[in-house]
Formats: C-alpha cells, structure tokens, sequence
C-alpha cells in the first residue's frame, strides 16, 4: 500500500455546463514530494484541487487519493488549504486551533501554537480584527499543523509579505516527511522554486509539462520562472 | 556556509558547489560530522531530496562518506581535499586568464599585473 501513489488521476475531465476546466488528465504523485502546480489563471488548478477533496465531482475519469476515492476516509488523509477563507469571524486564534483539533485526529496543537507565537499572532485576537494577510497566516498554520499524508495548499502565499511567506516555506520543510506529499498551487513561482521537488504546468485544462525542477534547469537552462513566463506569455 | 543560489544551474549542482567549497577552504573540517540532511535543506531553504541528491553525488566523488548509522563524513583523506582545492583555484585562474588574453594582455604583462596588485594590497 505505502508503494501506491498518494494522488493519481486517470483520464479526468471535468466540465461546467458546457465549458471544460480539465481535460482528459493522468498523472501520479508518489508520497515523500512537493510539487508545484502552475498555470495561468483559469487553467484548472483550483478546479483539480477541488475534486482530490470532493468538493466536485468528475465529469469523466477518476481521482484517487492512496487509491481511495475521495470521501469520508480520505478527509482524515488530506489537509486542504482553499483558495477562499471559510473561517467564522467571531472565533479567535485560539478558538480556531481548539475546533481544528477537535475535528481532526492528526491535529498537532502544540505545534500550532508555536507556530502562531513565531508569526506574532495573539491567540485571544478574534479573526474579525486580523488583516487579510493574518488570517491567511493562521489558516496556513492550521492547515501545516495536521499530520496529513497529502496537503493540498491552493495559492497559500498570495496574500502574506515576503517575510511572513518564508516563514511559511521553512514550515512546509521542516514539515517535509517521506511518507507525505505537499501539492501547491501559486503564481510565485520564484519564491517558492528551490523548495519543489516536481512541477505540473497546467495549461487551458491539460497537463502540458510534469518533470523535476532541476531537470527542467538543465534541460532549458533557466529557471522554472523563467520557463513559465515563456511558456505562457501573452 | 553560504548558500547563493542562481537562476540559471540546477540547485543539486550549486549545493555540492557550496558544500566542496565549505570542505576546501576548512569551513567543514576534514573527518568532521555533517548535519542531518533535513537541517542543511532547512538552512539553504531548499527541497530535502534536492539536499539529498547533492550529498549523493557528493559521496561519489569521495569528499563526503557515510557510515550506516552515525551519519555522513567529510574525508579524512587530507590529500583528497588539497588535490580538489587546488583543482578549483586553476579553474579560477584559466577563467581570468582567458579574461585577461581577451583584454589583450601577454602571459608575462598579466603575473606583473598581479604582482603589482598584491604590492598595493
């Protein structure tokens, strides 16, 4: 079982009326792995993160998570970042990492709280009185908190300043575990480039590059940055 | 050690470029004991199995060495460690001289170029 990939699509397609977001995708993801899924905006990089929660459902093909469809036993393997806060705004940080850990078996709350102390953020704050960039900050922790066995994080570093975001970098490292794999979405690709083992790039719903960072550097002789603003350039 | 990394060159390559050049100029002492690979992929900020891949190759090449379980080692073959220095500093030295005969300068103009600039200091 430990050798099954922790995520894998077959020929996944997934369409809105009669508008594909993703078309006919296969690809694996083997445990122990960050990776970085890029693409301009609308390619379906939320669309895809959405259906390895079951947040929607495939138009055609599959999506497995440790080969499971995505349900009730895989909520407790994966820990989802949305691209949208869902947080109550009366809660304050301390709240929230008591609901989280009331929620979730894997939840480490030491480990948040440290986290929280090192981001500056006062547990007795209500969500309510936090910037847009702090409450991205705390559900950043949360998330990076669980003991999961795959992280699905959509665009997590948008909105932080850049000190704050390598903060969360060194979190996603030193979380880093052989048995885990961290899937980011993000449009910075600079920023986050030296902590990807692999990138996607997701392009008008198909998957039109998957190889290894530096793979990618000796092969083109460039950055991944780089790469991505030429591939896609408007 | 400082870890720069550029854009252009895969980050495996510029890691085990600061970790030789960490070994030659004595910042990691012969036979001394490295890090965990988690803590110096931590503290270049860089991918774990980036980290890992460079000890790897780093391990072929003779300066580092492990034993199954105390850790990884950098050589105790002093002799090992010289001969690479020294390989780096002509590697320096034919870049700038090749720079210099660009510039138009002769073999003998460029060492009395040098010894004048070690005179000023």
């Amino acid at each position: 079982m430990a050798n099954e990939p922790i995520l894998q699509c077959t020929g996944l397609c997934k369409s809105y009326g009669n508008k594909p977001a993703l078309e006919n995708i296969t690809f694996a993801l083997e445990r122990g792995r960050i990776v970085g899924l890029l693409g301009p905006n609308g390619s379906g990089k939320s669309t895809l993160i959405k259906l390895a929660n079951g947040l929607l459902t495939p138009t055609a093909g599959e999506i497995r998570i440790a080969g499971n469809l995505p349900g009730i036993e895989t909520h407790a393997q994966v820990s989802y970042l949305p691209e949208r806060t869902y947080l109550s705004d009366w809660m304050t940080a301390n709240d929230l990492l008591k609901f989280f850990a009331d929620f979730y078996k894997d939840f480490n709350l030491d480990k948040a709280a440290q986290m929280l102390t090192h981001l500056g953020i006062q547990p007795n704050d209500t969500l309510k009185s936090m910037s847009k960039g702090t409450k991205e900050k705390i559900q950043l922790v949360v998330v990076m908190s669980r003991e999961a066995d795959l992280y699905l994080l959509d665009e997590p570093i948008g909105g932080v300043d850049p000190a704050a975001r390598d903060y969360i970098l060194s979190t996603i490292l030193t979380n880093y575990s052989e048995t885990s794999t961290v899937l980011i979405s993000t449009h910075l690709i600079s920023d986050i480039e030296k902590v990807l083992d692999d990138v996607i790039f997701l392009n008008k719903g198909q998957i039109t590059l998957h190889k290894s960072v530096d793979d990618i550097r000796s092969e083109y002789g460039k950055s991944v940055d780089a790469l991505f603003r030429e591939v896609f350039a408007c | 050690m400082q870890w720069n990394l550029s854009d252009d060159r895969p980050i495996y390559l510029q890691l085990m470029d600061t970790i030789t050049l960490a070994i030659t100029s004595g910042t990691l002492a012969a036979g001394s004991r490295l890090p965990s690979v988690r803590d110096l992929a931590a503290e270049a900020s860089v991918n774990p199995n980036t980290m890992q891949r460079a000890l790897a190759e780093l391990e072929r090449t003779g300066l580092l060495y492990s034993q199954r379980t105390a850790g990884r080692f950098v050589t105790d073959r002093t002799e090992q460690i010289t001969k690479k220095r020294k390989e780096l500093a002509m590697e320096q030295i034919h870049i700038f001289l090749s720079s210099m005969k660009d510039m138009g300068y002769s073999a003998e103009e460029t060492v009395e170029l040098i010894r004048q600039a070690i005179k000023e200091g």
